[in-house]
């Protein structure tokens, strides 16, 4: 079986489309994964023992089990209890809360490396939690986080294929339904795969070079 | 719940292939990360080069696509696999990748002047990693490859989709058979569960054992 140009400007339109939707995933499972992340960070160093027990298992249930089998539970077993959600919502749903998992260990080594004597300025200041947060820990802590962040994108961005077992029509299942109705197999999982590698191997030697930036800044 | 515990013998069969595959990936994949993470500090230019672009090849294109491509592009070519020996080839050369990192990252933790000692002994290439510096980069390695393993384990359930009979496509036929939805798929989630923190222990098991005697921190006691 050779290659066919003909086949791969047919399937061109259809990726696209795909494209645009693997693209918003990325971006709003991304937000969500640093929002909630951010959130379980600071739940995970509450003063309760039970609220950081029950946290760290719970995190550790979602992190040890696959993704996949995530996304079809909320899949399959929302519309039971009644709770209706377009594919899309569901897969980036799970991606977003699987990831925050992850997310949150990067926040709170951040905010772990943030010096002690920071906390105690604050507190000597009278700042009141918020502040304290908003104007001293937040603002040391997040840019040393920013590549490890950087790459938890780029590692969702990969994840994205699996939205196509909950049929979402991002660009790998485009590609599938191509070529189920054309059977052509050879072009677009290969144009897919080569879509991948452009976006993920320039963008992790971006990481590389913003890790290399702020590792020079602390130093 | 009876329902499901009914359809318990294939929920056990589906709990083999997952390990079975588990461990060849597994092994597949350690293989690979020592020759893919050694090449990348060879001498020679091009083994390094064919390292990175092997590596950057398999990190950089999604799991799911490489495993797609094995089982259903490669046959168009002639090269016919099965789907379980499929899903271990791409996971393994999948996780491979990932674990060149580690090893790489290993060996150059390794102090320079282990380095120089073993070339003062006038030690060949091989006996220098082999005596020397290999042994004392796997104790950093392993807390590492834990993680990894526990990613490799997740990305078996994948695997169902190029329709190898692990436990996620056992919860599917349960699913279609029982009509029930989430109790298949929540005695599946706390299989994988089980079956992860088995590893995790056995990685911990491990890693206490080799750094015994050994004066390198462990990750997470900082």
């Amino acid at each position: 079986m050779y290659w066919s140009w003909e086949v791969a400007f047919d399937v061109l339109p259809q990726l696209a489309k795909g494209v645009v939707v693997t693209v918003q995933a990325t971006i709003v499972a991304s937000l969500l994964a640093y929002v909630l992340g951010l959130g379980i960070a600071i739940l995970k160093m509450s003063k309760s023992k039970l609220v950081r027990i029950v946290l760290y298992w719970t995190t550790e249930f979602i992190r040890r089990t696959p993704i996949l089998v995530q996304l079809y539970i909320v899949f399959y077993v929302l519309p039971d209890y009644g709770i209706f959600f377009e594919a899309f919502t569901c897969g980036v749903l799970v991606l977003g809360i699987h990831f925050s998992t992850y997310t949150a260990e990067v926040f709170r080594a951040g905010i772990d490396n943030v010096p002690k004597g920071q906390w105690e300025a604050a507190k000597s200041l009278n700042y009141n939690q918020y502040e304290t947060w908003k104007n001293v820990i937040l603002p040391q802590a997040i840019p040393p986080m920013i590549p490890p962040l950087a790459n938890y994108l780029i590692t969702m961005f990969k994840e994205t294929p699996l939205l196509a077992a909950i049929t979402v029509v991002e660009l790998f299942r485009a590609a599938d339904q191509y070529s189920n109705s054309h059977y052509k197999y050879l072009e677009p999982m290969t144009l897919v795969g080569v879509f991948f590698l452009i976006v993920s191997i320039p963008s992790a030697i971006l990481a590389m070079k913003l890790e290399k930036r702020f590792k020079q800044r602390k130093i | 719940m009876k329902e499901v515990i009914a359809f318990y013998p294939i929920l056990i069969d589906g709990t083999i292939t997952t390990i079975i595959l588990t461990v060849l990936s597994a092994i597949l994949a350690l293989a690979i990360s020592f020759v893919v993470g050694l090449s990348r500090i060879s001498k020679f230019k091009i083994v390094r080069v064919l390292a990175i672009i092997y590596l950057e090849f398999f990190r950089g294109s999604s799991a799911l696509v490489q495993m797609f491509f094995i089982y259903f592009v490669l046959p168009m070519w002639g090269i016919y696999f099965d789907a379980l020996t499929a899903g271990v080839i791409a996971i393994g050369c999948n996780l491979g990748a990932y674990g060149s990192e580690v090893v790489r990252g290993g060996v150059l933790a390794v102090g320079k002047e282990q380095h120089e000692a073993s070339l003062a002994l006038n030690y060949s290439p091989y006996k220098r990693y082999r005596h020397v510096i290999i042994p004392q980069a796997i104790p950093v390695m392993i807390p590492t490859f834990g993680n990894l393993l526990i990613e490799l384990l997740k990305l078996t359930a994948v695997a169902s989709l190029i329709t190898i009979s692990d436990l996620t496509f056992m919860a599917h036929i349960i699913r279609v058979q029982t009509a029930l939805t989430l109790e298949p798929f929540l005695v599946i989630l706390v299989i994988y569960f089980i079956i992860a923190s088995v590893l995790v222990k056995i990685v911990d098991i491990i890693a206490k054992k080799f750094s015994r005697g050994r004066n390198i921190m462990i990750a997470g006691e900082n």
